[in-house]
C-alpha cells in the first residue's frame, strides 16, 4: 500500500532550520548587526558633477561612460522624487551621503589569497560561500559562482575561469565597462532608460559597481551565479547596477543576496537590474533581502528604491523573478516584465514579510505587447506589527498582444492587529482577445491554529514560524535550494517578538 | 500507592461569565483508560481544552497534577511536552503546511523541550512508516496541508497518528469515534489499544458505547452539568445506553 520512502525529505531539514534560527534569536537580534573595521576609500560628501566625475576616475572608465553618466546627473537635477508610493519617510538629503566607498585593499584581487582577510570573515559570518575550495568541493552547496560586492567594489569574482570556458561573462559591471565596451553600450538602459524614474536617474549618475552577465547563444550557464551585496560604509548610499543577457536559447539563474550591518540613520539604496532575454531564452532572477529595517522603535533603516526590470525581447522568452523580502525600513520595489516578443513569458513570485514599522510598497508591473504572451504573479506579504504592506500590481495589455493571459493570486496574512495589508491592482486592457484572472485573500492566524500547534509541543514562535512557512509554500518552491533554507530562517527571524 | 498521571481536584473554570466546570475530581492512575460519557454541551471538551491550556478559559477554583506536577502552571507547549497529548474533536487545519512536516516539528519541539536531540529522518521516516501503516494512513494523505480537505474520519485518523508518533503519557481522545465507518473504528481503536501500556494512560470521550466494545475502559464517568456524577465499571456505559441520561441529570442538581 502506502510507499514512504519516497516522500522528500528535503522540507523536514529546513523546517530544523527554521526552528533552530527561531531558537538562536534572543541571542542576536540582528545576526548581520555586525561592522567591519576595514579602511574605506571615500568620495568626497554630497552629490555635484564632481562626485560623478570622482566616480568614473576612481573606476578608470571611459570618456564615453562618464558623459553617459553626467548626461544622466543633469536630467536627474530636472526630476523629484515620486509620492503615489503608500510610504512615508523624511526627506533625503543627498547632500550629507557618501556616493562612493570602497574597500581599501588591493584594488583589483586576482586570487582569494590577496584579499583582505578581515572581508573573507565577514563573508564567513553571512555564510557566502565564497572560498572556491569549500563550494569545488561540493559536499554541500550546489555550484555556485559567487561575485561579492561590499559596498562599491566587487572584491572577487570566483568561478570565472570555469564560465568562460562556454563564453559566459560574470564579472563586475566595473570591468565590463572596460573590457566588453561593446556589449555594454548596447545593452546599456535598453531596458531601465536613463530617464526612467527618479531614483533610476540617480543611479545611472553615479552607479558604484555591481554584476554583469553575458550568456551566449545556446548555452546553459551550468551554475547559479550569485552576487551578495552588502552596505557597510556609514552613510553611504550603494546603487548597484547589474546587467544581465542572455542570447539566444540561453539559460541562467542568477541569485542576488543582501545584508546590511546595523545603522542609526538611514541609508539609501537604489538600484537599477535590468534583464535581456533573446530568443528561447529564460531568466531566472532571485533575490533574498534581509536588510537592517531600523530598530523596534522604527529609527534607522535602509531605504531600497529599486527599478528592476526584464526585457523578454525574443519570441518565447522567458523572465522569472522571485524576491523574498523581508529587510529594508521602506521598500519602494516593482520587479518588471515586458513581454515584447510573441509568446513570451513573464513570472513574479514574491513574499514580502513586514514587522515592526518596516513598509512595504512592491509589486509587479506586466506589460503584454507580443502576441499569446502569458505571465503569472503570485504574491504573498506577511505583515506583523506596526507595519504596513502593500501590493501593488500592473498588468496590461497592448492592442497588439492578442491572447495575452494573465494569472494574478495576491495573499495578505496578518499578524496581530495593529499592521495593515493592501492590494492595489491595476489592469488594462487594449484588446478583446486578453484573459486576466485576479485572486486576493487576506487571512489571520486564528487563536486555534496557534492553539493547536502549541498543543503538539510548539512554542509561539515555532507555531507561528510554521503557518507562514505553509502560507508562502507555493513561492517558497520557486527559490533555489539554498535560498529556500536561507528564507526560511528569514522568515522566522523577521518576525520575531510579532506574537505574544 | 503510585502517583496518579492525572489528577483533578475540584477544577472550576468560566467562560466570560459562565461557569461551564463545576467541581471536576478525577484520578487516572498509570496504565489506566477512563471513558467519560455525557450530554452534549455538559462541558467535556471544555474539560480537554482547560487540561490542554486552552487560553479562554478562567480557572477559579481546583487543582491538576500531571504524574505530581503541576498542570495549571504550564503553557500549552510545556503540557505537550511533559506528555499530555489531546485527540481535538474537531482538529484544525493549517493550510500550506504538510503533514509530514507537522509531525516532524512536532516531534522535534517536544524532544528539544524534554532535552533529548533531534530525531534523525531515517528515523523519523521510519516512526511514521510504521504508525501510519497500522492506521492505514497512505502516505499521499500526509504531503498534504495538515487536515485540509481532510474528511471526517481522515481528521481522526491523523490525530491518532500524532499521538502513536508524539507517545505521550496522557491521551485525551475527544470523541475520536465520531465520523468513522465501522472499519476505520476497528482501525482507530486497534491503534489505540495498541498504545495502551503500563505507564500511560487514556481519558477516553465519546458518545457511542460501541467504542467501548473496542477499547475497554478500566473505569467509566458520567459527565453532567460540568461535574463527574457517576463512576463505575464497562458496565456502567452500557447501562447508559438503554436508559439514557436521565437518571443521572438529579445529581448534578
Ligand atoms: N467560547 C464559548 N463561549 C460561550 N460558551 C461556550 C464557549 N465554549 C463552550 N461554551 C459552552 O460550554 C458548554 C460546554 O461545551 P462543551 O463543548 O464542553 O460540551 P461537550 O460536553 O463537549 O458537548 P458535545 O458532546 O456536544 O461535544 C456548552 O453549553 C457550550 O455552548
Ligand atoms: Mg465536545
Amino acid at each position: 500500500m502506502a510507499d514512504y520512502d519516497d516522500i522528500p525529505t528535503l522540507k523536514e531539514n529546513i523546517d530544523r532550520a527554521t526552528v533552530d534560527s527561531v531558537l538562536a534569536l534572543d541571542v542576536d537580534k540582528y545576526k548581520y548587526g555586525f561592522e567591519t573595521a576595514i579602511e574605506s576609500d571615500m568620495a568626497p560628501k554630497g552629490l555635484s558633477e564632481d562626485t560623478v566625475r570622482f566616480i568614473s576616475a576612481k573606476k578608470n572608465e571611459p570618456q564615453w561612460m562618464l558623459d553617459w553618466r553626467l548626461e544622466a546627473y543633469r536630467r536627474w537635477l530636472t526630476m523629484t522624487e515620486p509620492t503615489w508610493a503608500k510610504v512615508h519617510y523624511p526627506k533625503l538629503d543627498l547632500q550629507d551621503m557618501y556616493f562612493y566607498a570602497a574597500p581599501k585593499s588591493s584594488p583589483a584581487p586576482k586570487s582569494l589569497d590577496e584579499v583582505d582577510p578581515a572581508l573573507i570573515a565577514m563573508y564567513d559570518k553571512l555564510g557566502v560561500p565564497l572560498r572556491e575550495r569549500e563550494i569545488l568541493a561540493g559536499v554541500e552547496r550546489p555550484n555556485v559562482a559567487v561575485d561579492a560586492v561590499m559596498d562599491s567594489v566587487s572584491v572577487v569574482t570566483t568561478f570565472r575561469e570555469e564560465l568562460s570556458k562556454v563564453g559566459i561573462i560574470f564579472c563586475s559591471i566595473s570591468e565590463a565597462i572596460r573590457e566588453y565596451p561593446e556589449l555594454v553600450q548596447k545593452y546599456l538602459a535598453s531596458v531601465v532608460p536613463v530617464s526612467d524614474n527618479y531614483y533610476a536617474t540617480l543611479n545611472s549618475a553615479v552607479f558604484t559597481d555591481g554584476s554583469f552577465v553575458y550568456i551566449p547563444k545556446g548555452v546553459r550557464c551550468p551554475m547559479e551565479l550569485s552576487t551578495y551585496f552588502r552596505i557597510n560604509e556609514k552613510k553611504t548610499g550603494q546603487f548597484e547596477r547589474t546587467l544581465i543577457i542572455a542570447e539566444a536559447d540561453s539559460y541562467v539563474s542568477y541569485l542576488e543576496g543582501c545584508t546590511a550591518p546595523m545603522r542609526d540613520e538611514n541609508q539609501l539604496h537604489a538600484a537599477v537590474v535590468e534583464l535581456v532575454a533573446l530568443e528561447n531564452a529564460e531568466i531566472k532572477y532571485s533575490t533574498v533581502q534581509n536588510w537592517y529595517p531600523g530598530d523596534k522603535d522604527g529609527k534607522g533603516g535602509i531605504y531600497n528604491f529599486v527599478t528592476k526590470r526584464g526585457d523578454c525581447r525574443g519570441d518565447n522568452s522567458k523572465i522569472s523573478w522571485t524576491q523574498v523580502e523581508t529587510g529594508s525600513a521602506i521598500t519602494w520595489k516593482y520587479p518588471s516584465c515586458i513581454l515584447r516578443g510573441d509568446g513570451s513569458r513573464g513570472e513574479f513570485y514574491s513574499i514580502a514579510i513586514s514587522n515592526g514599522y518596516q513598509q512595504v510598497d512592491s509589486g509587479t508591473k506586466m506589460i503584454h505587447l507580443g502576441k499569446n504572451t502569458s505571465s503569472r504573479i503570485i504574491a504573498k506579504g506577511i505583515a506583523a506589527g506596526f507595519s504596513d504592506n502593500t501590493y501593488r500590481g500592473q498588468v496590461s495589455a497592448h492592442a497588439k498582444a492578442k491572447g495575452a493571459r494573465n494569472f494574478t493570486q495576491c495573499d495578505s496574512l496578518l499578524i496581530g492587529d495593529k499592521c495593515g495589508a493592501h492590494t492595489v491592482p491595476y489592469i488594462e486592457s487594449r484588446n478583446g482577445t486578453a484573459v486576466f484572472e485576479h485572486e486576493a485573500t487576506t487571512s489571520k492566524i486564528s487563536d486555534d491554529q496557534m492553539f493547536y500547534c502549541q498543543q503538539r509541543g510548539l512554542s509561539e514562535e515555532e507555531a507561528v514560524a510554521l503557518i507562514v512557512n505553509g502560507f508562502v509554500r507555493d513561492v517558497l518552491q520557486h527559490l533555489p535550494m539554498e535560498f529556500m533554507v536561507e528564507t526560511q530562517k528569514l522568515i522566522s527571524i523577521s518576525l520575531e517578538g510579532s506574537v505574544g | 500507592m503510585t502517583t496518579p498521571i492525572l489528577e483533578i481536584r475540584n477544577l472550576h473554570a468560566r467562560i466570560e461569565d459562565r461557569e461551564i466546570l463545576k467541581g471536576v475530581n478525577l484520578i487516572i492512575p498509570p496504565g489506566e483508560v477512563h471513558a467519560v460519557m455525557g450530554r452534549n454541551g455538559s462541558g467535556k471538551s471544555t474539560l480537554s481544552y482547560v487540561l490542554a491550556g486552552k487560553e479562554d478559559y478562567e480557572i477559579t477554583e481546583g487543582e491538576v497534577l500531571l504524574d505530581g506536577e503541576n498542570l495549571l502552571d504550564m503553557d500549552p507547549s510545556e503540557r505537550a511536552a511533559a506528555g499530555l497529548f489531546l485527540a481535538f474533536q474537531y482538529p484544525i487545519e493549517i493550510p500550506g503546511v504538510a503533514t509530514m512536516t507537522f509531525l516532524k516539528a512536532a516531534m522535534n519541539a517536544q524532544r528539544k523541550a524534554r532535552g533529548e536531540g533531534e530525531l534523525s529522518t531515517p528515523d523519523f521516516m521510519r516512526a511514521v512508516k510504521t504508525a501510519g501503516t497500522d492506521l492505514h494512513i497512505d502516505t499521499e494523505m500526509l504531503k498534504r496541508p495538515l487536515n485540509v480537505g481532510f474528511s471526517g474520519g481522515e481528521k481522526k485518523r491523523a490525530e491518532v497518528l500524532q499521538m502513536a508518533l508524539l507517545q505521550p503519557k496522557m491521551c485525551i481522545l475527544d470523541e475520536t469515534d465520531s465520523g468513522l465507518d465501522i472499519d476505520a473504528l476497528q482501525v482507530v481503536s486497534k491503534g489505540v489499544n495498541a498504545l495502551r501500556a503500563a505507564n500511560r494512560s487514556m481519558l477516553v470521550i465519546t458518545h457511542y458505547q460501541r467504542l467501548l466494545n473496542h477499547i475497554v475502559p478500566d473505569v467509566v464517568h458520567v459527565f453532567s452539568d460540568g461535574r463527574i456524577v457517576e463512576s463505575g465499571d464497562k458496565d456502567l456505559a452500557l447501562q447508559l445506553e438503554a436508559k439514557g441520561y436521565a437518571d443521572f441529570d438529579g445529581a448534578a442538581a
